[in-house]
C-alpha cells in the first residue's frame, strides 16, 4: 500500500503483523495493543524497531508510558467517519510529546489528510494507488487556520496579533 | 458586524476551490457517493425530496443588506426565486444543482458568506440572540463570543468527524432568546462579583428523539478561557460519544449516561491540561473581534419619539403592527422592528427574491444596513429610529412583510416537512397555513395572546416542537398524516419540554384540536395569564379531557 | 400483485427521475418502467445500480404504484409529493414545469 510521507510516496519499511502470525525474524513490525500487552518482553527483546497499532477505541492513555519503545504509532480509522484518532493523535503529540512516526491507517479520504496532518499524523497508508500522488495537493488546499494544533502552525489570531513564539515547550496542548 | 480580513477571505475562497475540485472528482468518478457525501454535507449540500438543498450559514443570524441582496440574487439566478429562513438562523435554497453549487459558493464568498459546516457531524452554525447589540436587557453583545467560537470551530482539524452534529448557542441576556438550554452547548454571558465578564456554560441540551434540557457544567467561566473549555468539552465528547447508534450519539446522551458529575469531572480534567495553553485566544484578538460589534453611530434622540406616538394614534393598522412587532431598544429614540415571515396563506420562513431585496433596501435606509434572522423564522431590523417606524411599516406592507402577528398564534414555526424534506413523515407547512387561516382574526389572536405553535414533520424536530407552547409532531400512521400534540414547552430562560397530551390526531382534526386547546385556555385563565402561565398552573388534565372526551 | 417503479435523483441537478424501459431516466413518472414481483424488481435495481456507478443518478429505490385510476400514482403520499412537487407551491416542481 502506498505510504505518503513528506508529500511523497515513500517506501514502507514496516510490516503490520496480526495477533496470530509468527513475528518475522527481523525488520520493523507494527503490532496491535493486545499483542503488545500479551507479548511485551518478546517484542522488546527483538533486536528490531517496534511499532504499535491502536484501534479507534483505544486511546493514547493506553500506551503513554510505553512510548519510548515505539518508532511508529499507527492509528486505525475503521471508517472515515470515526473521528476518535484525531484526538488520540493530538494527545500523543501535544500532551505526551511523542516524536516518532504517527501513521494513519484504514479508511482515509484524501480530503481528510490536511486535518490529519494538523493533528500530528506524518505518515498515511493511502489505499488508492491511482490517486495517491494526486493526494499531495490536499495538504496545501487551505492555507489559513483558525486553531492551534499539533502542527504548530501559526493560527489566524497569532498572525493578526503578531504573537510570536507562543509555543513554549510543555505548555502546548 | 464582523468583516473579513484577508485571512478569513482566503479561507472561504480556498474552500470554494476545494469544493469545486471535489465536485469535479465526483462527476469524474474519482469519488463515490459514499465518499463524496460527507464532503458535500460539510459544505451544506443535502439531497432532498425534490432536488439538492443548500443550507447557507448566517453566523449568529446577522446579515448586511449587501449580503441579503446576494442571497436574493442567488435565489433568482440559481434557484426558483425564493429561500427559506430556518430555526437555526440559516437560509436554505431548495433547488440548487450540484454542478452549479461551486459557483453559488463563489458568489457567497464574494460577500463573506459560505455554507461551511451547516451539515455533517461537525460543529454547526453558532446561533445567538436576534436582538443582540440592541436589546435593553443585554449584559454585552453575545455575537462577540459567537464570532470567536465560529472561527475556532471552522475546519477544526480534531472535531470535524464527531459522533454527531454539534450545536452551540449564545445569549447575552438573562432573557434567553437563543434557546441555549436546548443546545449541545449553551453560553450565557454574565459578570462575576468583581464585574469581570464570563459565561455560564450549559451542556447536554437538545431536541430530536430524546429531548433534554442542558445542565450547567460551569457556573462561571472567565472570558479568556472560552476556547480552552470548549475544546475540553469537545475532546471528551469526540472520544467518548457513542458511534454505534446515531440516535444515541449526541453529547446529551453521553452526559446522561455518565452522569453530569462524571462528565464534568472529565471535562475539568482535560481543561486542566490545556488551560493557559495556545488554545485560548490572545487578548488582542478578542478585542479586535469585539470592535466589530460596537454600536453603530446612534443619534442622540429623545427616549420616546412624538411622531411614533402620533402615528399610532392616527393609524390603527400601524398601531396594531407596533403593538406586536416593535420591541424596545437600549438606545433612546430607537426601536427593534420585527418582520414577520408568517403572512396569511404564505409559507413560514420563506422569502422571495423581491422580498429579500426589499428588506435589504429598508435595512440600508433605516437600520444601518443590518438585518437579523431569528430562530423562529422571522427577520429583524435591529436599529430603527422610532421616528422612521411608520415609513418602515408602510414599505414593508408593499411586500407583504408587515403581518402584525409576532408571538401570536399565527406566528407559527414550521419545518419544511414532507413537502420538501426526505426525512419527514408528514407535512408541516399546510398545517401551519390552515391554523393561521382559522385564527386569522387579529382580535381573536390578541385575545389569545402570546402562543407559540411549533410544527415538526418528523422526530428530528427541526420545527422545535418540543419547546412550543403547543407542539405538533407529524407521524405516519398507516400512510396517513397524524400529529402528536405536546403542550407547555418553552425555549426561553424557563425552558421546559412539552408534554404529550394524548394519542396522535389525524390531519383534518388538528385545527379543531388547536381551537379546543385555545378555548380551554381562555376558559381557565385568570387575569393576565398567558397560555403558558395557565398551562403551568393547571397542567395537562383539562386540555386532555377536552381534546379526547368525545373520542 | 403490486406494481413498482424505480425512483432516484439525478446526480448533476438533483431532480427526481424514474427508470424507463429503455434503461434511461425520465423526469416523468408516466415514462417509468413498471415491474411486478421480486425478481423483476431486483433486476431493475441492478440496472439502477449500474447507472449509479456510471454517475447518472444517486440513491435509487423501488416504490409502489397504482394505475387503477387511469393515472399512474405512487401509493405512498411521500412519493406522490416527490412525483409532483411541493403541495404548498403548485406553481413549481414537476406539477408546474412538466
Amino acid at each position: 500500500m502506498p505510504l505518503i510521507k513528506n508529500k511523497q510516496i515513500a517506501t514502507d519499511t514496516w510490516q503490520h503483523v496480526d495477533d496470530k502470525s509468527v513475528l518475522p525474524a527481523d525488520g520493523g513490525v507494527i503490532v496491535s495493543l493486545a499483542r503488545w500487552q500479551a507479548e511485551r518482553s518478546v517484542l522488546v527483546g527483538r533486536n528490531a524497531p517496534l511499532g504499535i497499532r491502536l484501534k479507534s477505541d483505544e486511546g493514547a492513555d493506553a500506551i503513554v508510558d510505553d512510548l519510548p519503545h515505539f518508532d511508529v504509532v499507527a492509528l486505525e480509522f475503521p471508517t472515515f467517519r470515526d473521528g476518535r484518532p484525531y484526538s488520540t493523535a493530538r494527545l500523543l503529540r501535544e500532551r505526551y510529546h511523542y516524536t516518532g512516526e504517527l501513521r494513519a491507517v484504514g479508511d482515509i479520504l484524501r480530503d481528510q489528510l490536511l486535518f490529519m496532518r494538523r493533528c500530528g499524523f506524518d505518515a498515511f497508508e493511502y489505499a488508492d494507488k491511482t490517486t495517491a500522488e494526486k493526494a499531495f495537493s490536499a495538504f496545501d488546499e487551505i492555507g489559513a487556520v483558525y486553531q492551534t494544533a499539533a502542527d504548530r502552525r501559526r493560527s489566524a489570531a497569532m498572525i493578526r496579533n503578531d504573537t510570536s513564539n507562543v509555543f513554549l515547550n510543555g505548555t502546548c496542548g | 458586524m464582523y468583516l473579513y480580513d484577508p485571512i478569513d477571505q482566503s479561507l472561504v475562497d480556498q474552500r470554494v476551490e476545494q469544493f469545486r475540485d471535489q465536485v469535479r472528482r465526483r462527476l469524474a468518478g474519482e469519488l463515490s457517493e459514499d465518499q463524496f457525501k460527507p464532503l458535500r454535507l460539510m459544505n451544506g449540500l443535502y439531497l432532498q425530496l425534490h432536488a439538492y438543498m443548500l443550507r447557507v450559514a448566517i453566523p449568529y443570524g446577522t446579515l448586511s443588506s449587501h449580503q441579503m441582496r446576494k442571497l436574493a440574487y442567488i435565489a433568482q439566478r440559481y434557484d426558483k426565486g425564493y429561500g427559506h429562513f430556518t430555526t437555526r438562523q440559516n437560509l436554505q435554497f431548495n433547488w440548487p444543482k450540484l454542478e452549479e453549487t461551486p459557483d453559488i459558493l463563489a458568489e457567497l464568498a464574494e460577500v463573506e458568506m459560505h455554507a461551511l459546516q451547516t451539515s455533517g457531524n461537525c460543529i454547526r452554525n453558532i446561533t445567538a440572540d436576534q436582538y443582540a447589540g440592541a436589546a435593553a436587557d443585554e449584559i454585552a453583545d453575545p455575537r462577540i463570543a459567537a464570532e470567536v467560537v465560529r472561527q475556532w470551530s471552522t475546519l477544526h482539524p480534531e472535531f470535524s468527524f464527531l459522533p454527531r452534529k454539534f450545536k452551540i448557542a449564545v445569549t447575552g441576556s438573562q432573557r434567553d432568546r437563543a434557546a441555549v438550554r436546548v443546545h449541545d452547548i449553551g453560553l450565557i454571558l454574565k459578570c462575576d462579583e468583581t464585574g469581570s465578564m464570563g459565561y455560564e456554560v450549559i451542556v447536554g441540551g437538545g431536541l430530536g428523539r430524546t429531548p433534554m434540557i442542558g445542565a450547567t457544567a460551569r457556573d462561571f467561566l472567565p472570558k479568556r478561557h472560552l476556547l480552552s473549555y470548549l475544546e475540553a468539552i469537545l475532546r471528551v465528547y469526540n472520544q467518548a460519544g457513542r458511534r454505534d447508534n446515531m440516535y444515541k450519539a449526541r453529547i446529551k446522551i453521553l452526559m446522561h449516561a455518565l452522569g453530569a458529575e462524571e462528565f464534568i469531572r472529565r471535562v475539568d480534567a482535560e481543561w486542566d491540561a490545556i488551560r493557559d495553553s495556545a488554545v485560548d485566544l490572545p487578548a488582542g484578538e478578542y478585542d479586535r473581534i469585539a470592535a466589530f460589534f460596537a454600536s453603530p453611530h446612534f443619534e442622540t434622540l429623545l427616549k420616546n419619539d412624538g411622531k411614533f406616538a402620533r402615528y399610532r394614534l392616527e393609524d390603527r393598522d400601524f398601531a396594531q403592527w407596533a403593538r406586536t412587532n416593535v420591541a424596545p431598544h437600549k438606545q433612546p429614540g430607537y426601536a427593534i422592528a420585527n418582520i414577520s415571515l408568517k403572512s396569511e396563506g404564505g409559507i413560514p420562513g420563506d422569502a422571495t427574491t423581491e422580498q429579500m431585496n426589499a428588506v435589504a433596501a429598508i435595512a440600508e435606509r433605516f437600520s444601518f444596513a443590518e438585518i437579523r434572522v431569528t430562530h423562529e423564522q422571522n427577520l429583524v431590523l435591529p436599529h430603527v429610529r422610532q421616528a422612521d417606524l411608520y415609513d418602515v411599516w408602510q414599505t414593508l406592507k408593499n411586500y407583504d412583510l408587515a403581518t402584525p402577528n409576532l408571538g401570536l398564534i399565527s406566528d407559527i414555526i414550521a419545518c419544511p416537512g414532507m413537502d420538501y424534506c426526505s426525512l419527514a413523515n408528514a407535512r408541516s407547512i399546510p398545517l401551519a397555513q390552515d391554523i393561521g387561516k382559522r385564527f386569522a382574526d387579529l382580535r381573536r389572536q390578541h385575545d389569545i395572546g402570546e402562543l407559540k405553535v411549533k410544527i415538526s414533520g418528523c422526530i428530528n424536530a427541526c420545527g422545535h416542537h418540543h419547546v412550543g407552547h403547543i407542539g405538533l409532531l407529524g407521524v405516519d400512521r398507516k400512510g396517513e398524516e397524524y400529529y402528536q400534540i405536546t403542550l407547555g414547552g418553552s425555549a426561553d430562560e424557563n425552558t421546559s419540554l412539552g408534554e404529550i397530551v394524548g394519542p396522535a390526531v389525524p390531519y383534518d382534526k388538528v385545527v379543531g384540536a388547536i381551537e379546543t386547546i385555545t378555548n380551554t385556555y381562555v376558559g381557565l385563565r385568570t387575569d393576565g395569564e398567558n397560555f403558558l402561565d395557565t398551562y403551568r398552573r393547571v397542567g395537562k388534565a383539562p386540555f386532555k379531557e377536552n381534546l379526547y372526551a368525545a373520542h | 400483485m403490486a406494481q413498482q417503479i424505480i425512483s432516484a435523483n439525478r446526480l448533476g441537478d438533483g431532480l427526481v427521475v424514474y427508470l424507463t424501459g429503455g434503461g434511461g431516466w425520465s423526469e416523468r413518472i408516466a415514462d417509468a418502467l413498471a415491474v411486478t414481483g421480486k425478481d423483476a424488481g431486483e433486476a431493475a435495481m441492478t440496472v439502477a445500480h449500474t447507472a449509479e456507478e456510471a454517475r447518472l443518478i444517486v440513491e435509487p429505490y423501488l416504490i409502489d404504484i397504482d394505475e387503477s385510476g387511469g393515472e399512474r400514482r405512487p401509493t405512498q403520499f411521500r412519493e406522490l409529493i416527490r412525483a409532483k412537487g411541493p403541495t404548498v407551491r403548485l406553481d413549481i416542481g414537476k406539477q408546474a414545469e412538466l
